[in-house]
């Protein structure tokens, strides 16, 4: 299925870019997340990251569908 | 209300923003940026935010604030983009009836959103380097 990532900060510069389409057969948002980091080079660590489905966090195991927007979310240090 | 700004916060006119005649307290937070951090010597900062996600999750944390306090009315703007030191990077008001809870829930605000909120700070040091907090 064809999705829409995006990624911030420390991992958009680690990816080289922020958001794009791709296609994937992953099973939940970690299986995504971990192909995407062996492919690009990001932290394998998922522990320290967060993930958002159309601009809610969700759960790293949980599933998507095609047309979602999902976010990898670094360590935030806002205020 | 929760808003990102790529532009300078301006305290007066975000105070003016508030307004309601049952408050009879008024705490605001600024957070500005300081020339240092852990012993280095920071010369700017930059931060960039997930805006609608923030937004979401910041519903969530105002209204945990109005279940646990007294207030009526609240405002929180987080700067985004290049800021020089001095500036503001987040600023937060809280209206009440009565003193307490505008502090207390300035308070609670200020340390959920650092915790929560997808907000990304990047230090530019005196000495060329740079790097986002908190990054693995």
């Amino acid at each position: 299925m064809q999705v829409e990532v995006t990624y911030y900060a420390m991992l958009r510069e680690r990816r080289g870019l922020s958001v794009e389409t791709i296609q994937t057969e992953a099973a939940g948002l970690g299986a995504l997340y971990d192909d995407l980091a062996g492919k690009y080079g990001l932290p394998t660590e998922r522990h320290h990251l967060k993930v958002a489905v159309n601009d809610q966090f969700a759960s790293w195991e949980n599933s998507f569908a095609s047309g979602d927007r999902i976010a990898f979310i670094p360590p935030v240090s806002g205020g | 209300m929760f808003a990102l700004s790529d532009l300078p916060l301006l305290e007066h006119s975000l105070v003016q923003s508030l307004n309601d005649p049952a408050a009879g307290a008024l705490v605001t937070f600024e957070g500005r940026v300081r020339q240092q951090n852990q012993g280095r010597a920071v010369t700017r900062l930059e931060y960039e935010g997930a805006e609608l996600l923030a937004a979401n999750e910041f519903q969530s944390i105002e209204a945990e604030a109005c279940q646990r306090f007294d207030i009526t009315q609240l405002h929180c703007v987080h700067r985004t983009g290049m800021l020089e030191i001095g500036e503001i990077a987040v600023w937060i008001g809280v209206l009440a009836p009565h003193r307490g809870p505008a502090f207390d829930a300035c308070r609670y605000l200020i340390d959920e959103l650092k915790k929560r909120l997808p907000i990304w700070k990047k230090e530019y040091y005196a000495d060329g380097d740079s790097g986002w907090i908190n990054a693995p």
